[in-house]
């Protein structure tokens, strides 16, 4: 969650897209992230039309093989093509991904924004509200899901999701009250705007480069409590690839075949450092100020 | 004070408090048709907080009342809801902000800006056609505010306009929707001086052509002398004169004006060779005198300031002063 809470602490300064001053400066970690994002992005993308092999291919006779020309990265204790499965994965962990920092995004940023025009009691309400589930841990939220619906892809998302809401409800507000605060808005207050147009066509344009440097971290969040929980068995069931669970059944043969974690713990690595990495390029492209602070 | 068949904006007995710190006390004007009136005052003097009042704009913690009365609309504008008065904003009484870099949101291009203005209020009245009208209507707003290339001008970003274009653009928006009442906060303080000058023609003559009332908050007497026909002076939260422009400025009656008229006199050096001044600063909120607020600060100040000075004279013309100067003009 410190990643997060960076970026909340980041809001203390003006909102601003599309700054002129990075231009000439290399920003590595937008490239950096963005390319490690994208090799994830065209793993997952290119395992829709092909994979080497069928990642639910059990074929016992080639179990643990290891790297060959013909699996590349070996076979895991089923004799599953591990390549293949890695790619699979790679769809699943951007499917939860997109779907938590959605939920989290759809429900918090409204909640946020609602938070920041409130007048100051409600405002005040609210923001303890807030924090109040803020402090209470997401995983164990997945894990209460798990128990009462069922493990599966969708519920740990849904649960990643409702428990990352109120970061985002949070970021939205702090940039909510400082737009509500600058002139132009009291401007078009002055002209007469009001209520859900004021927040829709003033104050969200103006905290969006906030909130997607926020579902760029939120995402590597997410990320990783998939696989947390896919590993604790809460999240995605066997034999649907997922790098957690794959990580999960490499352990139990760690003594025989060590090799088999490497790739999905490689897997977790890139996608977690290229969403974080994007989060830092992306705080930085828009708010240079705040570049290399942390 | 009641409202006239000529009034369009009465302002009468407007405090503003925050706590137990009052802002504003008893602040009380009129507007006719078509009438230019100026408040000018230092920084801290109340201005800007009695532009936010008549606008119902004041800062969440700060409470109003009085009366705020509006030609053509009922009751008190202070004890209207935000519904109503959003409703009046922008379209019956609109203003133009100081700051022309900040008052235009970073990421709506400067058309759309203004048909934004012009769509809030089509859409509370019913009619207003088309977005496509809109644009054009725009066009239009941005060409009658003189902005040179105004089809180019609205398809760019607040950023990529000067200071003056984007001062323009608030005008435009501010007199889009024919305003009875124009309330115009320091319009040309943060221009360099030849822009100012276009922009004050462009102030008074848009609001001359649609007839609407201009009320001018500056502390620049050249302007104010340039702009408007009456004026009105505000000390700590209060006003302490009002009169003609020709009157205030040749004669003032209250020290405070005196002072004011005195150190924008650049000519009239000491024989130091220094400018004259109103000594001491302005107090901060809440810590004015009692009685007359100006007399912590006044060479004519006595025991009786003490007491708050009663208003001499019409409320149009007259002044709050025990010990005022002589109608015999001051400065050449």
């Amino acid at each position: 969650m410190s990643a997060a809470r960076d970026v909340v602490d980041a809001t203390g300064a003006p909102v601003v897209a599309g700054t002129d001053e990075t231009a000439g400066v290399a920003n590595w970690s937008l490239w950096i992230g963005g390319g490690l994002v994208g090799l994830v992005v065209v793993m997952a993308l290119v395992s829709f039309a092909w994979t080497p092999y069928d990642p639910y291919f059990v074929d016992v006779t080639n179990r643990f093989g290891g790297p060959s020309p013909t699996n590349l990265l070996g076979t895991d204790q089923f004799g599953r093509d591990v390549l293949s499965r890695l790619m699979v994965g790679a769809r699943t962990t951007l499917f939860v991904g997109i779907v938590s920092v959605g939920v989290a995004g759809v429900v918090g940023t409204p909640l946020g924004i609602l938070m920041g025009m409130a007048p100051a009691w409600l405002h005040r309400i609210l923001l303890r509200a807030n924090d109040l589930l803020l402090a209470f841990p997401a995983l164990l939220l997945a894990i209460m899901f798990a128990a009462v619906f069922g493990p599966s892809t969708a519920t740990a998302m849904v649960a990643i999701g409702i428990g990352t809401i109120p970061v985002f409800a949070r970021i939205a507000r702090s940039g909510t009250v400082q737009v509500m605060s600058s002139e132009y808005v009291l401007a078009a207050r002055s002209a007469g705007r009001r209520g859900v147009r004021l927040a829709v066509r003033h104050v969200l344009p103006n905290i969006a480069s906030l909130l997607l440097v926020q579902a760029s971290v939120s995402f590597a969040i997410a990320i990783l409590a998939e696989a947390a929980l896919s590993f604790l068995q809460f999240g995605t069931p066997s034999p649907i690839p997922s790098w957690g669970l794959m990580l999960f059944q490499a352990q139990s043969v760690l003594a025989v075949n060590p090799g088999l974690t490497v790739w999905p713990g490689v897997g977790i690595a890139v996608a977690v450092l290229g969403f974080n990495l994007l989060g830092d390029g992306l705080r930085d492209r828009f708010d240079p100020r705040l570049a290399g602070h942390q | 004070m009641t409202a006239g068949d000529e009034d369009r904006l009465v302002v009468d007995g407007l405090d503003v408090r925050v706590g137990p710190v009052g802002l504003l006390h008893d602040v009380g004007f009129r507007l006719r048709a078509g009438e230019r009136v100026g408040l000018i005052g230092e920084s801290g003097s109340g201005k800007s907080l009695t532009a936010l009042a008549i606008m119902g704009l004041l800062p969440e913690g700060l409470a109003a009342s009085g009366h705020v009365g509006l030609a053509g609309t009922d009751g008190n504008l202070l004890a209207a809801g935000d519904a109503r008065m959003a409703d009046l904003r922008g379209r019956r009484v609109s203003m133009v902000f100081q700051e022309p870099m900040t008052a235009l949101n970073p990421l709506m291009k400067a058309g759309d800006q203004v048909a934004e203005v012009l769509a809030i209020h089509a859409r509370r009245g019913g009619s207003g056609g088309s977005g496509r009208d809109r644009d054009r209507r725009a066009l239009d707003l941005l060409d009658a505010v003189r902005m040179h290339e105004p089809d180019l001008v609205r398809r760019r970003y607040p950023h990529q306009l000067s200071g003056g274009q984007r001062q323009r653009v608030m005008l435009a928006m501010a007199l889009a929707n024919e305003p009875d009442v124009l309330i115009c906060d320091e319009p040309t303080t943060a221009l360099d001086v030849t822009v100012q000058a276009q922009m004050l023609d462009l102030i008074v003559e848009g609001a001359r052509e649609r007839d609407a009332s201009l009320l001018f908050i500056t502390h620049d007497l050249a302007v104010v002398a340039t702009v408007c026909d009456r004026v009105l002076v505000m000390y700590g939260g209060r006003i302490v004169e009002a009169g003609p422009v020709q009157q205030l400025f040749t004669a003032p009656r209250h020290p405070y004006t005196r002072g004011l008229v005195a150190s924008s006199d650049l000519d009239a050096v000491d024989a130091a060779g220094r400018l004259p001044t109103i000594p001491g600063v302005v107090p901060a909120a809440g810590t004015f005198p009692s009685g007359c607020v100006f007399r912590t600060r006044c060479e004519r100040a006595t025991d009786a300031c003490a007491e708050p000075p009663p208003w001499t004279g019409q409320p149009d013309d007259g002044h709050a002063c025990i010990h005022p100067y002589d109608d015999a003009p001051a400065t050449p």
